[in-house]
């Protein structure tokens, strides 16, 4: 956050006053922002769904939440990069390999952005797809069960914030690196002075291939590229599908102060790809092969468990070695751009720059024929670069200050974000004339109309994720809940209807109609197709295994009693895995299972499935175990005890459910 | 605790008497089409009653197989085979007790049976755990009802 301050600071210094146009920081007449019937506009009655699935980033939080749209209600958290400990999600068994890496378990991460699979560049409901921009990874989430269930480590990257946005047809989701570094060939990061940035350091953009069936992914190739900071980037659609564009700062490769340093050129870039002739030179075998690590984790949900593979090659393209095939173009772009982002129509492709005064619009035409005509102003690092008045279609003049991010509503306009005015300005894309302008409350980052980054919109609202919360909502502290505002984009002008408060810090966020989504919403699964190796399906297979100093407990749960919920023979020392199948078949019967003092977490057991809780004990004695999720009436009566008894002691395995003492007969 | 008990057990029988029919969800279906009718759109083997059965005899071992196959993994954790009630009562002469359709409607149809049979509503009562959906077809439900009437020493 304060390097964000510190950017405007720089912004308005830069920029100076001639751009206040529009509200400052902190726009007034907070109350009269809302008119009338918002309340109607927003309200979805007791029993009744919202219109619309807001898929959104988690920021810090390493996961993404779920939102319906109008009314703003949350609906779920779907754990991703970061450890949950309240469903188990990475402290599990099953679980655990989800969050390997080749720097081994890192249990959190930094999610920034949503990208839903597309077919033909519209909605298809299958997959959420968001970048780990940390430890650089993507992950893809069912829309049917809304897990996670596969996440795959980029190689040769550091920072994936370029990503995971997807080609027209979801073949390819892109991750491209925030940070240039001396890159991992053969597995060492070269020991090289951090000064030698110009000489030695690289950045990249990687194709993760997505199995059209499957959703699998692979690390199809990367491209290896300048020593620039790759931002954002869109994907063409329609006569433009075969490319990729993406924004570049840091042009002035710059390895200290970037606020300062990487802010010193007119003009940055937008890199434009031809990922389509990428793509077939590779298949023609062009690419050159590289050692790499990275991990590739992915979750079955027949066997409820997840297998972690280290991968070992990687196949790298050098674009310089095949400037004949045209694969790379750099296009001049004002200041610092941040957001890139392409018209429902594939015509236009929208840069930001974040420290610029107009908001600069090119002509995928012009790009064309640009490029037939070899019509460059020079070369970067290798590379040509177009003319900037060869490849604009125009520029958005005096839009605001501190453009980042633009959505389309498929009827013809433009609504960019900025954080330092602090507003949405709707513009005509044709015209480039400015129509609206509302102010966020406050400093908007990313902002999301449903289908807007799509081939076709669904439009109807724009949803304004902003950074700075403030006096929106009742105080908790120093840190306050994110908020997120929604505006009516169905007339001329847009019209302020809600505030909801969001988890995490969102970054980028989709919106898709529930009828995309809901009819394929996974209730249970089928006991009869669990595949998990230690499933107990049915009382009769519960039972406890010991295997030298494991002891495998082979537990069911059904409202209202685990089987066995009597257990003895287990000895200090011993490592206890209860493997709990939830026996239930019905929707929304999950049970929960906590072993008092456990140092791991506890786990949820939806119906059907088979989960683990590894257990350490670590005194002697009687311990309870309960599940945590209310289940039933008797759901307070759903517990057992497990005796622990010390090492090298006699007392033998056993285990039980509903066995009492005979009368008169005093128990051991 | 039994305080608490009756309070949830109130609570869950308002929750049924404002279950709304299934002509009333049809109709609401019809009037106001949005993404939720897809979601309930979804089949699903529970809630279509049972008609009449008639049995035959002597019994059809293939479903006396098939049904113990499925009273295993999913009925035995709460059903014992002889008259003690654990979860649910004991199967010991259930066949004479109920209709076949009876003990159909219960294992595939139970918001029905809840909402109209008085008698389903007086083993809520007692056993305060509604008998839950366990994703079982008619066709596997008539099976465990040949496996109960193997149960009951039929041949």
């Amino acid at each position: 956050m304060k390097f964000q301050h510190l950017t405007i600071l720089a912004a308005v210094f830069i920029l100076g006053p001639v751009l206040l146009t529009s509200p400052g920081c902190k726009p007034k007449n907070i109350g009269s922002a809302v008119e009338g019937d918002a309340a109607g506009k927003t309200y979805v009655a007791p029993g009744k769904y919202d219109e619309f699935y807001n898929i959104v980033s988690g920021g810090f939080n390493g996961q993404i939440s779920v939102y319906g749209i109008p009314s703003g209600r949350m609906l779920r958290i779907i754990p991703v990069f970061s450890q949950f400990a309240e469903n188990g999600w990475g402290y599990s068994e099953e679980t655990k390999p989800m969050l390997n890496t080749s720097h081994g378990f890192v249990p959190w991460d930094d999610s920034h952005h949503i990208a839903l699979s597309t077919t033909k560049g519209e909605h298809d409901g299958r997959w959420a797809f968001v970048n780990g921009n940390n430890t650089p990874r993507i992950a893809r989430i069912s829309l049917s069960t809304f897990r996670t269930e596969e996440i795959i480590e980029i190689p040769n990257s550091s920072g994936n914030h370029s990503s995971p946005f997807l080609t027209e047809n979801s073949e390819y989701a892109i991750a491209g690196t925030r940070f240039s570094y001396p890159m991992d060939n053969d597995g060492a990061n070269p020991d090289v002075s951090i000064n030698s940035y110009k000489e030695n350091f690289k950045g990249t953009v990687s194709f993760i291939g997505i199995n059209p069936e499957s959703g699998r992914m692979n690390v199809a190739f990367q491209l290896i590229l300048p020593g620039v900071n790759f931002d954002l980037s869109r994907a063409g659609k329609g006569k433009s599908r075969d490319w990729f564009f993406f924004s570049c700062y840091n042009t002035e490769q710059a390895n200290t102060l970037l606020e300062v340093n990487a802010s010193q050129k007119d003009k940055d870039f937008i890199m434009a790809v031809n990922w389509k002739k990428c793509e077939e030179l590779v298949k023609a075998g062009k690419g050159q092969k590289q050692k790499v690590r990275y991990a590739h984790n992915v979750y079955d949900d027949k066997v409820h468990s997840a297998t972690s593979t280290i991968e070992t090659e990687v196949i790298v393209l050098d674009p310089k070695q095949f400037i004949d095939q045209g694969l790379v173009y750099f296009m001049p772009c004002p200041k610092s751009p941040h957001g890139c982002d392409t018209d429902p129509t594939g015509s236009y492709i929208v840069g930001s720059g974040k420290l610029a005064a107009v908001i600069p619009v090119f002509s995928f035409d012009k790009i064309q024929k640009a490029i037939a005509d070899k019509n460059y102003e020079g070369m970067y690092d290798g590379l040509p670069v177009l003319k900037y008045d060869a490849v604009l279609h125009g520029e958005v003049k005096r839009p605001g200050l501190g453009p980042l991010h633009t959505e389309f509503d498929g009827k013809g306009f433009a609504y960019t974000s900025f954080f330092v005015s602090s507003e949405i300005v709707k513009w005509n894309i044709e015209t480039l004339e400015v129509v609206d302008r509302v102010p966020t409350y406050y400093s908007i980052g990313h902002l999301s109309i449903p289908g807007g980054p799509t081939a076709k919109p669904h439009g109807k609202y724009v949803i304004a994720y902003n950074k700075i919360t403030k006096d929106r909502y009742l105080p908790t502290g120093p840190e306050l809940t994110q908020s997120a505002q929604m505006y009516d984009i169905s007339g001329d002008k847009m019209k302020l209807l809600l505030d909801f408060p969001t988890v995490g810090e969102p970054h980028y966020a989709e919106a898709i109609p529930a009828s995309l989504v809901s009819p394929k919403s996974v209730k249970m699964f089928k006991i009869e197709e669990n595949q998990h190796p230690y499933a107990a399906k049915g009382e009769k297979e519960a039972k406890v295994v010991r295997e030298g100093k494991k002891v495998h407990v082979y537990m069911t749960s059904i409202r209202s009693h685990f089987a066995p919920d009597n257990i003895e023979g287990v000895k200090m020392g011993d490592e206890v895995y209860f493997h709990v199948t939830n026996l239930e078949q019905d929707w929304d019967v999950p049970h929960g299972f906590a072993v008092k003092g456990s140092n791991n977490a506890e786990i949820l057991i939806m119906p059907g499935e088979t989960c683990t809780l590894k257990w350490v004990p670590d005194r002697v004695g009687v311990i309870p175990v309960y599940c945590t999720d209310f289940c039933s009436a008797l759901h307070q009566e759903m517990q057992g005890y497990v005796r622990v008894s010390p090492a090298g002691s006699n007392v033998p395995l056993k285990w039980s459910t509903g066995e009492t003492p005979e009368a008169g007969l005093p128990s051991k | 605790m039994y305080a608490y008990r009756c309070l949830t057990l109130f609570v869950l029988m308002i929750s049924l008497v404002h279950c709304t029919s299934k002509e009333d969800a049809e109709k609401a279906a019809k009037t106001s089409p949005s993404p939720v009718e897809a979601a309930e759109e979804q089949p699903e083997v529970h809630g279509t009653p049972v008609g009449a059965i008639t049995l035959t005899n002597p019994l059809n071992k293939e479903w006396v197989a098939q049904g113990q196959a499925i009273y295993d993994t999913k009925c035995l954790a709460c059903h014992k085979l002889d008259a003690t009630r654990i979860v649910g009562p004991g199967w010991k002469d259930v066949t004479t007790r109920r209709k076949p359709e009876w003990v159909m409607n219960m294992i595939t149809n139970v918001e029905m049976m809840l909402e109209t049979d008085e008698e389903a509503q007086k083993l809520l009562e007692q056993c305060l755990v509604r008998m839950p959906n366990q994703n079982i077809t008619q066709a596997e439900a008539r099976s465990i009802y040949e496996f109960m009437r193997s149960n009951d020493g039929e041949k």
